[in-house]
């Protein structure tokens, strides 16, 4: 049974990618789908029966002394949780993007790579050992590096996918010395190997790089590094946002519901490890808050509609992390449990925008959209309404969750994340909002409808006013935003099959509404965002909790956060929605009641608006002292090193030398021929010589 | 048969193969149509005999197996051959890689293809006998011999700069070759015979340890090859034409390794637990420099040679951690990087074929047009970055987690492999096969041919094949590694006493 659900998608995928183009797109449209769905249904059914763990044998993998390593899958209450979401997100999107892709001539192979990425995902939540984990870790970052390249003439998904994979890498770079260290400490990699032994390595110390670390704190320091790649967290973000350049069905299944959750998973799955390690959690607390903090900021600014997104993510993940840091690991999994229906919801239903307005990601180009995309519109909404903690819906629940576990944890550095999840509390509200009004209400700003936005400054009426000052700002049509714009300064997503005809073209079309194949996985993450929350609230973070988890989690001794966050004063537990409120207000008064404003606004404050327009300036620190440096040292390396000092001393110096020698006297090459095997010849008779002359000796005794 | 064993046979057949190609004679055509299917034959029937000899092995056994051993030079310098663990594997990596080189070679070679075959199959006999050699001077005959006809093929049928390359390739392994062969002369004045087993029995005094062990290593790390020894080899992958490549990159570099397992680290114990950290240092310098050098080349094959000295230096760093997670790894990382390089090779071969240029700039967008061989260049190249379910994977893992029990620092440095590995890689797959088709002269580019899928089908399948299921190759390794595990231990720990009881001797 647990077979079918992680290796029926390996199947599609393997149908679709080595079949598709002798059975066609359509049928491997349907085999994939079709396989992820019957995947989906066994998931829902393994989630509602009442095992506790179960651990299965799958193969054997691989041996060396004393490691041993097995193919086998843990099933517990947190992997069921994951497979649910895997699973129902990866049907719907692979639903969904059967409308999406719709004219992609290369669809088997999206839905190979789609398929190929939930299996990946499946074998890393089923994982019953540290190595098969990592596996699913790089096998969902090679899917993701391919699906990000999808489109790969476009230079920008290149680069694009290239970075996710390479900064993913840095993060693996920590994951695999916590490997190691964790197999040094406790001689296995499987976690029934570990988990039951954690305690007698509490206060070990372990030398490293000429300190002296506590064994466990440094082990989960390292491992969490993995898991900042993965998640995107702060300083190793900077792949999520220009991951946006895959198709949109990719952003909500791969970096927004499921892959960017991975490290979440990873810490909830390690609790027992981290738990024992109180100063590493500390800066899983710290990290995430800075997250969710910064990535709030930069979200606010962004005029491409599926960058908001991203940060959004971005900064909801620093949530998950704040509550996995103070010790709530059942609220930060709750979170990641109802973020994946509403974010997923967001994600679809920008793609069905973007879809509407043809391959148009700018929100300055749009406006309006009510009055043309309504189902979509109320999509949106309801994704917003969950995404801001909106009474009832399903972010409610989990992110006032973590923001009082936050206030009411005990451990140094909650104080800080408590602040900055509440003040990214408001300027989600504040984004979330802006990105609605920006997109369906107002003007319309879209070709057909008089001036083409950004392209006629004179005419920047005042609902352009950010993309006017935008440009004024940056000197530069808007190219600040990364890699992926086009000339004209906003972001576009050319399918390969027409990367120009697009736009101009066909801005003269009504926005119109999408497929029914399309809306109806929609309709379906909406009722999840709505109601996921009430539904489950009581089995995950409730009164049904023990009984839900069951040794899931680890929860120490001295660990009453899941408690105390119920008993917190009541305008602690009032600060999100108040915060909601007035972010929702800003935006409204910003974007609705005065448009002008945000322009002004910007104008007013050149140098805060460029930096978080740019993103704090990190791609650009980085590529100066990260990636140029690189560069710079492999051409040293390989002219100056390798060609001018070991070369120039060596070979080259010396065959100068030997050439002038042998020069007129033999024919180069046939002349070495000969005197290497001269040489060897007189090795081999300089030995037997030896030999005799000794054996002779021997002999006279 | 004529009192010869297996092992015999798997020398005497490419022998016989290159024979027969040396009397075809007659129209040119003919004798080099005759000459590419005899060549094939012969290193089909040498694999499916190295099939044979592998169905009788024993692959529980430490021991050496298969023995066989003749009358030779004298009666104590015999011609003896043998397998165990770490030579089993090896043997079957030459032979199954072989027929590739031939298939690959088909097309591609125009010019004195009578005499190209035949240095071949004389080139498979001596790595066979490399790795079959149960007396030393068997053993250095053989890994010198190989040199002559490798030697050939870059400087006959290479490139531009062929001359150049093959007189550098000359330069360092004589070098090399020289102080082993001293070493070996020493070794036998000492031990009073060259028998491999019977050395391996043998303790050597520490002092006179140390100069064996430097007189080895600098024979091994050139072929290895190990920074900063290894400026031959890019200059030797770029000119040799592309079956010489992967008999390089496949084979060749592996004597190297295969000589630390076979001689330093059984025989020279001390030392090179004392040189260990040299060789880390070494290794990790490999790893990192090599690795930055490999992502700024401009030239496909050169970024790939570099690249092969980076994991070589993943296979030195395992070697000398001297527990059984390094070894292995590094041993199953020879394997790996066998199949894979050769792959990559391959590939390149393949599209050179096509557009001879190896210039990464004047590729750009082959997916479009070569979708099959997009597929396959991309699990080789996943295979290279050490993707978990690969089978580069495996060996690197194990290598680095050796490295770390040995000692953390390392790791950590070596560990920023798997980051630049990801770099150059990624950024040469993405300008070759991804990106616009946009090249006027690839627009008619054509997509693998039967010829090509047969050759590079098994590789891929095999890739991902040990990539899930290593433990038919890890499993050999395990107790020849295990006992050059106890016979290492039990010789460091006499020493150690013995330092230990005389305090005053010092």
């Amino acid at each position: 049974m647990y077979h079918a659900i992680v290796f029926f998608p390996l199947i599609g995928a393997l149908v679709a990618g080595l079949f598709g183009r002798y059975i066609g797109a359509k049928p491997s449209e349907y085999v994939t789908t079709a396989c992820l769905a019957f995947s989906a249904l066994i998931s829902w059914g393994v989630f509602f029966d009442g095992t506790d763990m179960v651990r299965v044998q799958v193969a054997h993998w691989f041996t060396a002394g004393d490691l041993t390593v097995d193919w086998a899958f843990r099933i517990d209450r947190l992997t069921k949780v994951m497979l649910v979401v895997v699973t129902s997100v990866s049907t719907l999107v692979h639903l969904y993007s059967m409308g999406y892709m719709e004219e992609d001539p290369h669809r088997p192979r999206f839905f190979a790579y789609l398929s190929l990425f939930t299996f990946a995902m499946l074998m890393l939540v089923t994982a019953d050992n540290l190595v098969q984990m990592f596996f699913g870790w790089e096998g969902v970052g090679l899917a993701s590096y391919l699906l990000i390249g999808f489109w790969y003439e476009k230079p920008s998904a290149n680069a694009a996918a290239m970075k996710a994979f390479i900064v993913n890498r840095v993060g693996d770079f920590g994951f695999s010395l916590g490997i190691f260290l964790v197999f040094v400490l406790f001689g296995s990699v499987a976690f029934d190997g570990i988990f039951p032994r954690v305690a007698e390595f509490k206060d070990t110390t372990f030398h490293f790089l000429g300190y002296d670390w506590n064994a466990l704190t440094l082990a989960c320091l390292l491992l969490f590094m993995g898991a900042m790649g993965k998640s995107a967290q702060f300083l190793l973000h900077t792949w999520l946002p220009d991951a946006m350049e895959g198709p949109t069905p990719v952003s909500a299944l791969i970096h927004a519901a499921t892959m960017v959750t991975a490290g979440v998973f990873m810490v909830a799955r390690l609790s027992p490890l981290f738990e024992l390690a109180p100063n590493a959690l500390i800066v899983v607390t710290v990290i995430g808050g800075i997250t969710a903090f910064f990535a709030a900021t930069v979200g606010l600014v962004q005029n491409d509609i599926k960058r908001v997104i991203a940060y959004s993510t971005c900064s909801q993940l620093g949530y998950m992390f704040v509550a996995l840091g103070v010790g709530a690991y059942a609220a930060g999994v709750f979170h990641l449990f109802t973020h994946a229906f509403f974010k997923a919801l967001l994600f679809l239903g920008a793609g069905s925008v973007i879809h509407a307005m043809h391959h148009e990601q700018d929100m300055r180009n749009m406006g309006a959209l009510r009055r043309y995309i309504p189902f979509t519109t109320a999509m949106m909404a309801i994704g917003t309404l969950a995404l801001t903690g909106f009474p009832f819906t399903a972010g409610y629940y989990s992110k006032d969750a973590i923001i009082e576990a936050a206030y009411a944890s005990t451990r140094p550095g909650h104080t800080l994340a408590f602040l900055c999840t509440v003040i990214a509390a408001f300027f989600t509200s504040f984004y979330s909002w802006r990105l609605f009004f920006l997109t369906f209400e107002g003007h319309a700003r879209w070709a057909g409808h008089g001036a083409h936005g950004h392209d006629d400054h004179a005419h920047a009426h005042a609902a352009h006013g950010t993309a006017a000052v935008a440009h004024q700002a940056d000197g530069a049509p808007g190219h600040h935003e990364g890699v992926a714009h086009d000339d004209k300064g906003h972001d576009i997503e050319p399918a390969s099959h027409s990367a120009v005809e697009h736009h101009d073209d066909h801005h003269a079309h009504m926005p119109h509404e999408s497929p029914r194949v399309m809306t109806i996985p929609l309709a379906i993450l909406a009722f999840g965002a709505l109601f996921a929350g009430v539904i489950f609230k009581d089995r995950f973070i409730g009164e049904g909790m023990d009984a839900f988890w069951g040794h899931a989690l680890a929860h120490g001794p001295d660990n009453h956060i899941m408690h105390d966050m119920h008993h917190v004063p009541a305008l602690v537990a009032a600060l999100p929605f108040i915060m909601m409120v007035l972010g929702f207000a800003l935006a409204f008064w910003m974007y609705i009641r005065r448009p002008e404003l945000p322009g002004a606004l910007a104008a007013q404050q050149p140098t805060l608006y460029r930096f978080l327009l740019n993103k704090w300036y990190f791609d650009e620190i980085y590529d100066r002292i990260f990636v140029r440096p690189a560069k710079w040292l492999g051409v040293v390396f390989w002219k100056g090193l390798d060609g001018r000092v070991i070369d120039g001393m060596g070979p080259d110096g010396i065959s100068a030398r030997v050439v002038d020698v042998t020069r007129g006297v033999v024919r180069l090459q046939t002349g070495y021929v000969y005197h290497y095997a001269f040489v060897m010849l007189v090795g081999v008779a300089a030995l037997v010589t030896w030999y005799m002359m000794t054996g002779a000796a021997g002999g006279a005794h | 048969m004529f009192g010869l064993g297996i092992l015999s046979g798997l020398l005497i057949v490419p022998l016989c193969g290159a024979a027969f190609i040396l009397t075809l004679s007659g129209e040119e055509r003919s004798v080099a149509r005759n000459a590419r299917w005899a060549a094939l034959a012969t290193t089909i029937v040498t694999f499916l005999l190295s099939l044979v000899a592998w169905g009788r092995y024993d692959a529980t056994s430490a021991s050496f197996q298969l023995v066989e051993s003749h009358a030779w030079l004298t009666e104590s310098i015999r011609f003896k051959l043998g397998v165990d663990g770490f030579s089993m594997p090896l043997v079957l990596l030459t032979t199954f890689l072989m027929p590739f080189c031939i298939g690959a070679s088909w097309t591609s070679i125009d010019k004195r293809v009578k005499e190209y075959f035949v240095a071949f199959l004389v080139l498979e006999t001596t790595m066979i006998g490399v790795f079959c050699a149960l007396d030393l001077v068997l053993f250095y005959l053989f890994f010198e011999a190989g040199l002559i006809p490798m030697f050939l093929i870059i400087g006959i049928w290479g490139g531009k700069r062929r001359i150049y390359a093959s007189f550098k390739f000359f330069l360092y392994t004589l070098l090399g070759s020289v102080l082993m062969l001293l070493a070996i002369m020493a070794m036998y004045w000492h031990a009073g015979t060259t028998d491999i087993p019977q050395l391996l029995q043998h303790r050597f005094p520490v002092g006179m340890q140390w100069w064996l062990w430097l007189a080895f290593f600098a024979s091994f790390a050139v072929k290895m090859p190990m920074w900063p020894v290894h400026t031959w080899l890019p200059d030797a992958h770029v000119e040799a034409p592309t079956a010489g490549s992967v008999i390089l990159a496949g084979i060749l570099l592996k004597m190297g390794g295969y000589g630390f397992i076979r001689v330093s680290l059984p025989m020279l114990p001390d030392a090179s637990q004392s040189f260990a950290p040299l060789v880390f240092a070494l290794s990790v310098v490999a790893i990192i420099v090599t690795s930055l050098t490999a992502m700024m080349q401009t030239d496909i094959k050169k970024l790939i040679a570099y690249s092969s000295v980076a994991h070589m230096g993943f296979v030195t760093l395992g070697l000398f951690t001297l527990n059984e997670q390094g070894i292995q790894g590094a041993l199953f990382l020879m394997i790996s990087h066998g199949i894979v390089s050769g792959a990559l090779f391959l590939g390149v071969g393949v599209v050179y074929d096509r557009m001879h240029t190896r210039e990464i700039a004047a590729y750009g967008g082959l997916v479009k047009r070569m979708p099959l061989y997009a597929v396959a260049m991309m699990v080789f190249t996943m295979a290279n970055v050490g993707l978990p379910g690969t089978s580069g994977f495996v060996g690197e893992f194990l290598a680095m987690m050796g490295a770390f029990k040995a000692n953390p620092t390392v790791a950590f440095f070596s560990v920023f492999g798997i980051i630049l590995s990801a770099g150059y890689a990624l950024w040469l797959y993405a300008r070759v096969i991804y990106g616009a088709l946009d090249k006027p002269n690839l627009q008619g580019i054509l997509d693998l041919d039967n010829r090509e899928k047969l050759i590079l089908a098994p590789l891929v399948v095999l890739t991902i094949y040990y990539g899930v299921h290593p433990a038919p190759i890890l499993d050999v390794f395990a107790p020849s590694t295990e006992a050059l595990m106890a016979s290492m231990k039990a010789a460091l720990s006499t020493t150690q006493t013995a330092a230990a009881a005389l305090p005053l001797a010092r």
